[in-house]
């Protein structure tokens, strides 16, 4: 970036210590040791989920079934309101001699109803728990970090974290037999 | 060593060849996106998007003019939309059979094939849900069919399986919908990292939600696929009951049968692996990813098709039988009248095709062999269309007076909306395998060998003793 006018360079700072493995016996092992040093703003990144690391880093159940629990009731609830009040209330019709508010026949409404309202907070509810979309990460700063897509793994240690010092966390990362540390920056 | 081993004991043999890793997944499922189309593909889009213009004008016409512009009449008041509608529907049912009902089975193989049905999931239900709408006839109040607050102070009733009809399959497209793009954003990060250029990188990246492969992020994002195979399993089953009940509530002879839901459900299944399969040969040969669909993958399928084949094969005989058993000659009429009546060639093309030719899948030889599995599900394809059209037509030709007896046949408009259907389900196929990761990359590659950590702590949830391995790590 060349230009006439004297360009004052971005002001940036720390924002991730990024170790990368090639293998995920390595990985679970170093994700171990993160957790046993107590970072709490750290994570683990790979191409696809790996059995048993949610608890070599100490993570809990997901809360994921909560929402859906109360998505799938709403629906349930939306259904039966609906029927009830649009064929038993505002405009009462009997069919097949049927009271105008039947319950069997609201069966296959219901069900169908609670599955979809399911289906659509499990979707946000996993967005929603996990904060995307987020197309900005300072993680993507890297050029290495996209290789996580395809097969390689990443131990990220953000700076938000309170135990974080550039030095010692990367002397921290670089014990764990990594195949490369980078210090990620970003623009202030 | 770990739960993803194939038993020997059993003959399970590894489902991809040994010297598949992480990184030749990627490059042979991204490079087909990245590359140049083939000239088979354009060869097939073109020709797809020429029957999906047809389709275009075919409805157009049929909006302008009326729906008498189809063959039925009275007494055949449905015919072709409905059999097209109930044909595309079942397709689409192998689909989350093989996404939601094969993961709660932990059948690993899905992986290879399960994106692949899934999109072919949401496009057969997209082709189906043109039928009902514009089997009204008028086009424009086609919104009649939802809840929608109106200034007559009307709403459907909610008693009639029709309305059931409507929130079943939107139900099912919104939630294959979901459940196709949840599996497929860690595959649009994969295309993202390795975009060269910035309109790709921005599209996929857009797409990709920012997903960064966290582990924080795949606890949800598992949770989130249990449930939504959890919640799709009993929806598949559900929606083929549901359009069964459109005809098993009426009191029509040859509708009116209680076999009805379980029936539609096998057949759906049978018929969209059919589809699957035949779609499955077509691009593997056609983009060399025979080593990720290989002929243990395509063995399994076949098997399904003869066990999904033979429970049809068993409906049909059932619904004679209880037909006979009933003792009402109005049901026995209509049955006896399927086969040997003026529809008997599409009853008995329907059961060779049905039942006749998935039996060859018994012999070890026929089931491994590539052409006859393919000729076998066009069969099933066929068949399973007759199949549909003999319980519509067959069942309402004869009336119950014989003052209103009537047959029926097709127009060139019913023939180009099908023809068009099927091009409309082509072009969305060939645009879906062009641009987008047809095989789920990160599921394969989490049953690859070797892929996950032998650790101790990851097999407590799978009721092994811990494999206590030395790690290379340490």
């Amino acid at each position: 970036m060349s230009s006439s006018a004297p360009v004052k360079t971005p002001k940036t700072r720390p924002a991730i210590l990024l170790a990368e493995f090639e293998d995920p016996n390595e990985l679970i092992h170093a994700a171990e040791k993160v957790r046993d040093a107590g970072y709490q703003k750290w994570d683990v990144h790979s191409p696809y989920p790996l059995h048993g690391m949610d608890d070599a880093m100490g993570l809990g159940d997901s809360r994921l079934g909560w929402i859906v629990l109360v998505m799938a009731l709403t629906g349930l609830g939306s259904a039966f309101a609906l029927m009830a009040w649009a064929n038993g209330v505002e405009y009462p019709i009997i069919i097949g001699g049927k009271p105008p508010i039947s319950l069997p026949s609201m069966v296959p409404i219901c069900f169908e109803l609670t599955i979809l309202f399911s289906a659509l907070g499990t979707f946000l509810g996993m967005l929603g728990l996990n904060g995307l979309p987020r197309h900005h990460h300072p993680i993507f700063e890297s050029d290495r970090f996209a290789g996580f897509s395809t097969d390689k793994f990443f131990i990220s240690i953000e700076a938000a974290d309170t135990q974080f010092d550039v030095g010692a966390t990367r002397r921290f990362l670089e014990g764990l037999h990594p195949t490369y540390v980078e210090l990620v920056e970003e623009t202030t | 060593m770990s739960d993803l081993d194939p038993i020997k004991a059993i003959g399970e043999e590894r489902l991809l060849p040994a010297e598949t890793t992480t990184k030749s997944i990627t490059d042979m499922v991204s490079r087909v996106t990245e590359t140049k189309a083939p000239l088979g593909w354009w060869i097939v889009f073109l020709s797809a998007a020429a029957c999906a213009g047809l389709l275009g004008i075919a409805i157009g016409y049929l909006a302008w003019t009326g729906i008498g512009t189809w063959g039925n009449n009275s007494p055949v008041a449905w015919a072709w939309d409905i059999t097209n509608f109930v044909w595309w529907i079942g397709i689409g049912h192998a689909g989350t059979l093989i996404s939601a009902v094969l993961f709660l089975f932990r059948q690993k193989w899905r992986t290879s094939i399960n994106r692949f049905a899934e999109a072919m999931t949401i496009f057969a239900v997209i082709c189906a849900l043109i039928f009902p709408g514009i089997h009204v006839g008028r086009l424009w109040h086609a919104y009649y069919m939802l809840p929608i607050p109106n200034q007559m102070g009307i709403w459907p009733n909610f008693k009639s399986p029709l309305i059931w009809d409507v929130f079943a399959v939107n139900t099912y497209f919104l939630v294959s919908l979901l459940f196709w793009f949840t599996g497929l954003i860690p595959d649009f990060a994969t295309l993202r990292d390795r975009a060269t250029n910035k309109v790709r990188k921005t599209v996929y990246g857009v797409f990709a939600f920012g997903w960064r492969g966290s582990n924080r992020h795949w606890r949800n994002y598992e949770r989130a696929y249990l449930i939504l195979a959890a919640i799709s399993t009993p929806l598949v089953l559900s929606v083929h009951s549901v359009v069964s009940f459109d005809f098993a509530t009426s009191v029509m002879p040859g509708w009116h049968t209680t076999i009805f839901p379980p029936y539609f459900v096998a057949g759906a299944v049978f018929s969209g692996f059919a589809m699957v399969m035949t779609l499955l040969l077509i691009c593997r040969t056609v983009f060399g990813l025979q080593k990720l669909v290989n002929m243990n993958h395509l063995e399994l399928m076949n098997k399904i098709m003869l066990t999904t084949g033979t429970l049809v094969g068993y409906a049909y005989a059932m619904e004679f039988f209880i037909a006979w058993y009933s003792g009402n000659d109005y049901e026995v009429y209509v049955f006896v009248n399927r086969a040997t009546g003026p529809y008997w060639w599409a009853y008995w093309s329907m059961i060779t095709c049905n039942v006749i030719s998935p039996q060859l899948f018994w012999s070890k030889k026929l089931r491994t062999s590539i052409p006859v599995m393919f000729v076998v599900s066009i069969f099933i394809n066929i068949g399973m269309w007759f199949e549909r059209f003999v319980i519509i037509v067959t069942s309402l030709h004869r009336d119950f007076l014989p003052s209103s007896w009537g047959n029926y046949s097709p127009t060139i408009v019913d023939i180009s909306i099908y023809i068009g259907s099927l091009g409309l389900f082509f072009t969305l196929f060939m645009l879906f395998i062009r641009w987008m990761p047809m095989i789920a990359m990160a599921e394969v590659k989490g049953v690859l060998p070797n892929a996950q950590p032998h650790h101790a702590h990851a097999d407590e949830d799978h009721g092994h003793a811990p494999a206590a391995l030395p790690s290379p790590a340490e």
